[in-house]
């Protein structure tokens, strides 16, 4: 009786994993067949000949190529990084510092960043970068995009610091250690797995949006790849699928390999450990 | 170790602000135009052509000028939008791609000035001048005004599948003398071709700016109005006409199932509906110039099997009955065109407007027509690569019409674009799709602009 | 996670005050200031500006564009415009649809994010890697991407979704047409579960095992032991991902890749609605309301979460 009970209750769960697989999974098909179709269409069908002929035309848009290879890059590897230590040390000082009212203040921010985030904030945020002067600059979509990010970020790592035995910060402090000591030696080691989401989560936010880069870049040589896809539209603004399925295959293998990368290296989970 | 990594970052993050640079005596030129994507042939001429050619002349007159054309690979909108970010800070471009109805707006906004305040009236002693017709000189032009030159225009018309049309009986050259001839070809071919739905006349917001001009114009235009009145300044919000163009959509769309309104509502229905045109499943489209010389062009995606130029032919849009056209024509069409306008905060505006009368030299827009024929603004440049072509501006031209050059107009286009899709979608009769038009436009321009008409 | 310690911090000055403080007040501000630069810069200004703005009759373009006037409330007014306001287009049509679309996001989210977490508990290997590594990616590969794959998953005619379908003899469904709302939520909840399954899994990997294992060994069933062990113990995280969902959802953007907000508006929710008012139309004063009314929106939902937290506590104790 316990047997069949097991063996149904093992079915029911691989069912159910299927099913839940498939949705995950299923969606994404097209993405890694199309690319090496010469014909692509919108369906699903495995390449009897797989060619990378898409792929070389798309090699030949130098603009679509820099985007990708080294404008993005640039872009969400900085936002990504400046993100990840001021987050860090924001999250550090709220979780330790005695100050009321501090996780309102949290979600106030979030639901700021909501509003500015949205586009009715362009105007201010492009005037705000041109008399900075940084219009048509890296550095402006990353510091939009940082402060964007930061209230989320924020609110994901001070779970992770706050999590942290505040044992070891007493006995660095008794021992003499100053504040920028402790974090860098103690804090910031220990919550490196919530660093690390917080940069996969801050690089793939910049590695996908598009509103910004338009509002803020000039050059074709500074726009990123989430720009350059309507480069593979045709004059009547309809995507070409062959290439922008090629396009769009290698547009997420860099956030891909960041994910893969993070994961096997500290484990991509949030913090879940309640402290006291 | 953290204090080093932080110094890296800031370190990488000043080198990235020192990137931008300015040069100075130059002359920058935008337009969405990518080299191997949207417009390249743009690129190709700007490159290959404009500024060899240029820089040889300026060296011949002992000077030395910098050049920069910047591609810019996103949609429409997005380049309107950098333009008036742009503009609103006396940044930008020396030189501009631009639609003529873009223009309106931007000159209300003093984001634009006309070409001889900005180049001084040297502008008018321009060779070019000569060549243009008077009337599209406009192109580019708001209130009187002259801001920009146009490369071109163009015309619009019904495209049918010769082929198909001979498979059905209907005699070819096919030459609608009204809407009912229209309909009742469409009729025949929908009964020849089960499941297929033969008609396409453009509607709804999502094919956007395509919808007013393809389609909502077209048609309106056939019953002898115009959605401007010209001659009082006013806009046409309540009008029989208007009844009669939304009601010949319902009979194509609701009624009679001769079109398919699917592609008039989904995000990608142009690009369907050309999919259709080529396999047959639409045989009678209302499109544009650009439709025979990009989208069905040979080679390209969407061309017929057989070839465009033995299946593809193309007959003048008719208007409701003979004679009832705007201004009394047997047959309809507008036409709108694109081309470069003078940034007035130009640093150089005599080297801009001295590269700009070069880019519209014949010589320069013969270098284009070999690249991409089109109707040229110039009379001294013809279509010479493609007969067709020649064939439909010569007829076209003359009936034509173009968009009010008001700052309104855009915004009054999406509410035409809306009342055609409440009525294909029947959310809405035609009486009240136009009773909800007239208080959208009163809302946008104020009831002492419009005009009713019982 | 940031519920329960949202919770006892709340409460918990006094426990704290006989701990010795960390960070002296100076050195947490300093750690603090970079980011309150950045926020103070590209939050709080254009904050202020929006609520400025929607005041006033500013476009980006034509003459407003240069010189805006106060306009008072009338954009406001206009919004809520009983006569047209639920037409389609009109901002409040985009509401109803925006909470529609919310609530079968967030159902679906959290649902998934559970049922995921609780499948995997207390389970390591492959198959679960698999698993959260599909779910995440779903996440976060870029949203442009993303479109055109589910444009290619919903399309009518050689769409993956009706092929499978058609294999059970049903469809073909013409999704982005017919069930326009019922395709963006399902396409957002695909793209939005990685967030509630990471923390429904940080939560439930937080219980101690023994609470489970005395309630096994009393004979609970599965289901008892989820609902009188399991999720009380993480109700506070699930309640914080019910509002960060909620208010995430109400400002997604992605789906307007997909459908660009129709067939006639049927999509067009309202970080839409507001896309359009600002982008297209360029009516900056009245996508500012819209903005403000969505931001005041999302504060009294936040509020209602925090106070009954706050309530939860006090019960608690």
């Amino acid at each position: 009786m316990t047997l069949v009970k097991h063996v149904l209750a093992r079915i029911g769960f691989y069912v159910l994993v299927a099913v839940v697989g498939s949705f995950f999974a299923l969606p994404l098909l097209w993405l890694f067949t199309a690319p090496f179709h010469g014909q692509a269409t919108l369906s699903v069908q495995i390449p009897t000949q797989p060619t990378l002929a898409n792929f070389a035309a798309v090699f030949r848009n130098t603009f679509a190529v820099r985007a990708l290879l080294q404008n993005s890059v640039i872009q969400a590897g900085g936002a990504m990084i400046l993100t990840t230590l001021v987050a860090s040390l924001a999250a550090y000082a709220l979780a330790r510092v005695r100050l009321p009212g501090r996780d309102v203040l949290v979600y106030i921010l979030i639901l700021f960043s909501s509003v500015v985030t949205g586009t009715a904030a362009m105007v201010p945020i492009f005037l705000l970068i041109y008399n900075l002067g940084l219009i048509d600059t890296h550095l402006g979509v990353i510091l939009v995009f940082t402060g964007g990010l930061l209230p989320t970020a924020i609110f994901i790592m001070r779970d992770f610091v706050a999590g942290l035995p505040r044992s070891l910060e007493e006995s660095a402090m008794v021992a003499g250690a100053g504040s920028w000591q402790i974090l860098r030696q103690i804090v910031l080691p220990q919550v490196r797995p919530g660093m690390m989401v917080i940069a996969v989560w801050a690089f793939v936010n910049v590695w996908g949006g598009f509103l910004i880069p338009f509002i803020l870049l000039r050059s074709p040589d500074k726009m990123p790849a989430s720009a350059a896809t309507y480069s593979f539209y045709t004059e009547s603004g309809t995507p070409v699928i062959t290439l922008i399925s090629a396009y769009a295959l290698l547009y997420v293998i860099p956030a891909l390999a960041l994910y893969l990368f993070v994961n096997w290296r500290y484990g991509f989970k949030f913090f879940g450990g309640i402290k006291s | 170790m953290y204090r080093r990594w932080m110094a890296v970052a800031l370190a990488l993050v000043l080198t990235l602000a020192m990137a931008g640079s300015v040069f100075a005596q130059s002359v920058t030129i935008i337009a969405r135009a990518v080299e191997g994507g949207v417009n390249s042939h743009i690129v190709t001429w700007i490159h290959e052509s404009v500024f060899p050619a240029f820089q040889e002349k300026m060296r011949q007159q002992g000077r030395e000028v910098e050049l920069r054309f910047i591609q810019f690979g996103g949609s429409d909108e997005a380049l309107k939008q950098q333009y008036a970010l742009d503009l609103s800070v006396g940044a930008g471009a020396d030189i501009m791609a631009f639609d003529g109805f873009w223009v309106p707006e931007f000159v209300e906004a003093g984001y634009l000035k006309p070409l001889d305040e900005v180049a001084g009236p040297g502008v008018w002693n321009w060779e070019g001048w000569a060549h243009i017709p008077e009337g599209l000189r406009g192109l580019l032009g708001f209130d009187g005004k002259v801001f920009g030159l146009g490369l071109g225009t163009d015309v619009r018309k019904l495209y049918y599948r010769a082929d198909l049309f001979e498979q059905a009986g209907i005699p070819v050259p096919w030459e609608p003398k009204s809407w009912e001839d229209v309909l009742e070809t469409a009729r025949i071919l929908k009964q020849r071709f089960p499941g297929s739905t033969p008609l396409q006349i453009n509607a709804g917001t999502s094919m956007g700016e395509a919808t007013t001009m393809q389609g909502y114009f077209m048609v309106l235009l056939g019953t002898g109005i115009h959605m401007y009145d010209f001659e009082q300044g006013k806009w046409i919000v309540e009008h029989p006409g208007i009844l009669d163009a939304l009601n010949l959509y319902k009979r194509i769309y609701v009624d009679e199932g001769l079109g398919d309104r699917r592609m008039q509502l989904l995000a990608q229905g142009r690009e369907q509906s050309f999919a259709a045109f080529r396999d047959g499943r639409i045989m009678i489209l209302a499109e544009g110039d650009w439709f025979w010389r990009s989208v069905v062009a040979p080679g390209s995606e969407w061309e017929p099997a057989g070839g465009r130029n033995a299946v593809v032919r193309w007959a003048p849009f008719p208007a409701k009955e003979p004679g009832a056209g705007y201004g009394g024509t047997d047959f309809v069409s507008i036409s709108g065109g694109t081309g470069y306008v003078l940034n007035p905060f130009s640093k150089n505006p005599d080297l801009a407007w001295e590269l700009l009368s070069f880019m519209f030299s014949t010589e320069m827009m013969l270098k284009l027509q070999e690249l991409q024929p089109g109707i040229r603004i110039r009379d001294d440049v013809p279509v010479i690569t493609d007969p067709v072509m020649s064939a439909m501006a010569e007829k076209l031209l003359p009936v034509s019409t173009v968009r009010p050059q008001l700052p309104a107009y855009p915004r009054i286009s999406v509410e035409a674009q809306l009342m055609t899709e409440r009525v294909i979608t029947g959310e809405m009769t035609p009486e009240e799709a136009m009773k909800a038009y007239a208080e959208a436009v009163v809302e946008l321009v104020g009831e002492e602009n419009v005009i009713r008409v019982k | 996670m940031a519920g329960v310690q949202l919770l006892w911090r709340w409460e918990g000055f006094a426990v704290r005050r006989d701990q010795v403080a960390l960070l002296s007040g100076r050195m947490g501000l300093t750690f603090l200031s970079p980011a309150l630069l950045f926020i103070i810069l590209f939050l709080l200004f254009p904050f202020v500006w929006v609520v400025v703005i929607s005041f006033t009759d500013r476009t980006l373009l034509g003459a407003s564009a240069v010189s805006p006037e106060f306009v008072g409330l009338r954009n406001y007014l206009q919004l809520f415009n009983p006569e047209r306001w639920m037409r389609r287009g009109e901002f409040g049509y985009s509401l109803y649809l925006t909470l529609i679309f919310v609530a079968g996001s967030v159902a679906g989210q959290m649902g998934l994010g559970i049922i995921l977490s609780l499948l995997f508990y207390r389970r390591e290997g492959v198959l679960k890697e698999v698993m959260y590594t599909l779910v995440t990616l779903a996440w976060i590969l870029p949203e442009a991407a993303m479109a055109f794959t589910w444009s290619a998953f919903f399309d009518r005619d050689a769409g993956t979704l009706n092929a499978i379908l058609g294999w059970f003899g049903l469809g073909p469904y013409d999704w982005l047409l017919d069930y326009p709302l019922l395709s963006i939520i399902i396409f957002n909840i695909w793209r939005g579960t990685a967030f509630s399954m990471l923390l429904m899994t940080a939560a439930l990997g937080s219980i101690r095992p023994s609470y489970i294992e005395t309630a096994m060994v009393a004979g609970a069933s599965p289901w008892q032991r989820f609902r009188d062990i399991m999720f009380p113990l993480v109700r506070p995280q699930f309640l914080t991902g019910l509002v960060l969902i909620t208010l995430w959802t109400f400002n997604v953007f992605s789906p307007f890749l997909l459908t660009q907000g129709g067939p006639a508006f049927q999509t067009e929710i309202v970080a839409i609605h507001t896309y359009r008012v600002a982008f297209r139309f360029y009516e900056f004063g009245r996508g500012s309301a819209i903005a403000v009314v969505v931001m005041v929106i999302n504060l009294i939902l936040a509020s209602v979460y925090l106070l009954s937290q706050r309530r939860q506590g006090v019960r608690a104790r």
